[in-house]
């Protein structure tokens, strides 16, 4: 078996808060392979963006690693020096974040900023790396590329915006995207063609991607293999399908019994879906156990004193619960 | 960007007119006139059909209506009046005050921006370093002091007994006459530009924006160069603009102090005499000073930030 493109083993990151140190994130182990779709899925606050900021090397206080490796292609990077970093840095990983608005420079137009990318990666002159932009907003489907070059960030509509922003994350050709909730704040219209837009151009170039999101569905979609994140540890990892079919831990189940698909309510008679009662416990407050427990329909005494080991599932899956099997 | 300028130069006359108005109700309501002002000044007093007939000549006894009038129609033709005091025409002896004023705001104003914003630069690189604490001590001081004093210790210092420069006087007009009240005047801005830098900077700082451009795997200079810099600047410059068109209004306190012989000292010396045609002028040099220099800073907006665009 060829070695995964990205493995991150027994991931620790920590909170720095008032002479006390939180663990955010604990225990995150998961492997992506060369040109292979991950999905990582969870509830906002439950660690999965400051995961993909981990990798990147992007963490800032009062984040900080707390432990663990992060490997890529067999380099341990969680420690590097920052130059070393730098250089891996949009050239080897690139990432596109939630918010196209605010995640480029109002001021600078938006071929300079993909153009930036060949100056710094490949010691392209200016005139030479504004063509090449040209020729990355061609890829991205921005009409008229010619012109937009030149338009500033606030002339672009959100999706457009966001084509920008996998012009930038794919211009030097990474081995790795990190796409951060990349179609949240999009109309529903839109996100379809930024994640076929993703998957199409990575699938070509061999780009492997790291698809974080909240949404289950998209990430089922698009992702061979998925990990559902839930208070800072992965509770559940499967081939997609197999998530579906036979979703191990209840929190997994919880999240696909609130997806509305067609036709299931009046079948199983409900005219409601069915929600997880509860929300997400804050850091400074997770429960001790499995941290599941307080919002479990199936919670017995042990899931309030002992965190749950793994269990192994077909196909290199893994969840984490007392009651499975 | 013609029309930005157009649009602004249309504001600047009801403006004028409103300040105009306001001096003009002012004076009428404060007690006395130069004329009495002449009558008590402790010698002996004066003849009252001297007194009448100089009313009637400068025109005190008319309507308040009609002098405002009168006024307005003498300085859209360019004329500001005689002065009471000197009997020279306004327009004169302001055209010799002016240009001392101005050196002495630029000045001021290049001392404040050089200084205040490399502070906040520096601070704001380095939050919780000794240079963040210092400057930013330097600039609570800057803020909280009176430039009264200040230029008072300033002289003390350097003209008594370091003896480096001048007390006072604007000597031949060179720089070694303009340093300690540049400075004394200065101050105050370059305290607020200081703060305002470091805070801008720390605000762009924590922008989505630059999270991007790490990620791109920009170095920490680059990241300031190419996406701090300007964004900060629109910020910066606000300020800037604000501190600059107040400052020739603030030298008053400066040029009295310094006898240096600008617009502020000149209506310093006309109020307490009620030279009002004198002091019209002063007040109206300085608002004009201020629209302009608000003007440009509109216009400043527009060539750096590509979003404000007058429609």
């Amino acid at each position: 078996m060829t070695p995964p493109l990205l493995k991150v083993e027994d991931l620790r990151i920590a909170l720095a808060g008032d002479g006390v140190t939180y663990n955010a994130v604990e225990g995150v182990s998961f492997e992506i392979g060369r040109g292979e779709a991950f999905g990582l899925v969870g509830e906002s606050g439950c660690g999965k963006s400051i995961t993909a900021l981990s990798v990147m090397g992007l963490l800032r206080r009062p984040l900080s690693l707390g432990g663990g490796r992060i490997v890529l292609d067999g380099q341990e990077i969680q420690d590097v020096p920052a130059a070393e970093m730098r250089r891996l840095r949009g050239k080897r990983i690139a990432m596109i974040f939630q918010e196209p608005m605010t995640a480029l420079n109002p001021l600078s137009p938006v071929g300079r900023q993909i153009a930036e990318m060949f100056v710094l990666h490949q010691g392209a002159g200016w005139s030479e790396a504004m063509d090449r932009a040209e020729d990355a907003l061609r890829q991205v489907r921005v009409p008229s590329p010619e012109r937009r070059i030149r338009d500033y960030p606030h002339q672009l509509s959100g999706g457009m915006r966001q084509r920008v922003m996998i012009a930038i994350a794919l211009a030097c050709g990474p081995d790795l995207l990190v796409a951060d909730e990349p179609t949240t704040a999009l109309d529903v219209t839109v996100q379809a063609e930024i994640i076929d837009l993703i998957a199409e151009l990575c699938a070509a170039k061999g780009t492997a991607v790291l698809m974080i999101s909240h949404d289950l569905g998209l990430v089922a979609n698009m992702c061979k293999r998925v990990a559902v994140m839930y208070a800072g540890r992965i509770v559940e990892s499967q081939v997609a399908d197999a998530i579906f079919a036979r979703p191990s831990h209840p929190y997994t189940q919880g999240l696909i019994d609130s997806l509305p698909r067609l036709g299931e309510r009046s079948r199983r008679g409900r005219q409601r879906l069915r929600e997880i009662t509860g929300v997400v416990p804050s850091i400074q407050a997770y429960p001790a156990g499995c941290r599941f427990n307080p919002r479990c329909p199936a919670v017995t005494d042990i899931c309030r004193t002992n965190v749950p080991e793994a269990t192994s599932l077909p196909a290199d899956g893994l969840v984490r619960c007392h009651h499975h099997g | 960007m013609l029309l930005v300028l157009g649009r602004r130069l249309a504001n600047v006359v009801p403006t004028m007119l409103a300040v105009v108005a306001l001096v003009f109700l002012l004076f009428s309501v404060l007690p006395g006139s130069f004329i009495s002002g002449m009558n008590e000044d402790g010698r002996s007093a004066m003849d009252p059909a001297v007194m009448e007939r100089m009313r009637k000549e400068m025109g005190l006894d008319d309507p308040l209506l009609e002098r405002f009038a009168k006024y307005v129609a003498n300085t859209a033709r360019g004329d500001l009046g005689t002065s009471f005091r000197t009997r020279e025409p306004v327009t004169k002896m302001l055209s010799g005050r002016i240009w001392p004023s101005l050196k002495l705001v630029l000045a001021a104003m290049t001392f404040a921006i050089l200084v205040g914003v490399t502070l906040g630069f520096l601070a704001a690189l380095r939050p919780g370093s000794w240079i963040d604490t210092a400057s930013m001590v330097g600039a609570i001081s800057g803020l909280s002091l009176s430039q009264f004093w200040f230029g008072l210790m300033l002289m003390y210092l350097f003209a008594l007994k370091l003896q480096w420069l001048p007390s006072f006087g604007y000597g031949d007009g060179g720089l070694r006459n303009l340093v300690l009240p540049a400075i004394a005047l200065g101050v105050g801005p370059m305290a607020l530009l200081a703060r305002t830098t470091r805070a801008a900077v720390l605000d762009v700082l924590n922008a989505d924006f630059v999270r991007t451009a790490r990620s791109k795997g920009m170095s920490e200079r680059r990241v300031v160069e190419w996406h701090v810099l300007r964004n900060a600047l629109v910020l910066v410059i606000t300020i800037v603009g604000l501190q600059f068109g107040s400052l020739m209004g603030q030298a008053v306190v400066v040029e009295k102090l310094f006898a240096w012989p600008g617009v502020g000292s000149l209506m310093v010396d006309s109020v307490f005499q009620r030279d009002m045609p004198t002091v019209q002028g002063c007040i109206l040099m300085i608002v004009l000073f201020f629209l302009v220099i608000n003007t440009l800073v509109d216009l400043a907006y527009v060539v750096i930030d590509p979003r404000i665009r007058y429609q």
